[in-house]
């Protein structure tokens, strides 16, 4: 699909599929380290906001591997929710709760060195397991999904899980209202 | 494009995720780590429907993405109503219900 927009460039000739595969891994590359890159930032800032601009570049990142992978709507769904709203909403909560924290103890230092090894453990098992699995199974979409087939599997197929979707969401907008509402 | 280049990207973030959500003492940036998790799911979930090329993955993003609108919406609000009554969202001296 990444062949597809340079194949409009003028002046340059269609891609080949082997040139198009090498573009894809490219951008890959590039997407991946970025996101590792930010959310190995995110996690270890100490300014929370500075956190919330990192998880965009996360955020963003993956939308540019729902496009890689050929789910554009799961892309555009991904920024307008991720990045339009739940940023602003993290933002907010960073606004409303400034302030009064404490420094790193001794007891916090022993603590990161267990996690960085619960992560490691993770990676491992999960890698492991996931290369052991699917050794060299390639990824080859021709055509990337419709938006009207994601309409028609989820309008009919899935229409209950989504109708209880709406219905867990109007409870969690109802309950949010009255968890923080101020005059009990 | 390897099927596992993206699996092992998204095991990546998840344990970035976890090492976030188990370090920090800010419950905001639980609550970010935990997007963070979230998010490497999706990356799963659209690979493996790419892989298999079937819709209901992409389908299953989407829910994903509601779900995790809804916990944002729900745990933002539990950290403010903290902030309200102590005065701060250290998770760490959060224990008036330990045993």
């Amino acid at each position: 699909m990444v062949g597809f927009f340079f194949s409009q460039v003028q002046g340059l000739d269609p891609l080949t599929s082997d040139e198009v595969l090498v573009a894809q891994n490219v951008f890959f590359g590039l997407i991946a380290l970025v996101m590792i890159l930010a959310a190995l930032k995110m996690v270890t800032t100490e300014n929370i906001v500075h956190a919330a601009l990192y998880l965009v570049i996360v955020l963003a990142g993956a939308a540019g591997m729902f496009i890689l992978l050929g789910a554009e709507f799961v892309a555009v769904t991904q920024i307008l929710v991720y990045i339009g709203a739940i940023i602003v909403l993290f933002l907010f909560g960073i606004m409303l709760t400034k302030g009064s924290f404490g420094t790193e103890e001794g007891e916090q230092r022993e603590r990161n060195r267990m996690a960085i090894l619960l992560g490691v453990l993770i990676v491992a098992v999960t890698s492991g397991s996931f290369i052991d699995s699917f050794r060299d199974a390639e990824l080859n979409r021709q055509a990337p999904s419709t938006t009207a087939d994601i309409g028609d599997t989820i309008f009919g197929q899935f229409i209950i899980p989504f109708e209880a979707i709406s219905v867990l969401l109007l409870a969690a907008l109802i309950g949010s209202v009255v968890v923080a509402r101020r005059d009990q | 494009m390897l099927l596992n280049q993206f699996l092992i990207l998204s095991a990546v973030l998840f344990s970035i995720g976890v090492y976030g959500v188990v370090t920090r003492r800010n419950g905001v940036m639980v609550l970010m780590s935990i997007e963070l998790i979230l998010n490497s799911v999706n990356i799963n979930l659209v690979a493996f429907a790419a892989f298999r090329e079937a819709i209901p993955g992409e389908v299953f993003a989407l829910f994903v993405i509601a779900v995790a609108a809804a916990e944002v919406g729900v745990g933002l609000a539990m950290v403010l109503l903290l902030y309200r009554n102590r005065r701060n969202i250290d998770l760490a001296r959060i224990d008036s219900m330990k045993g």
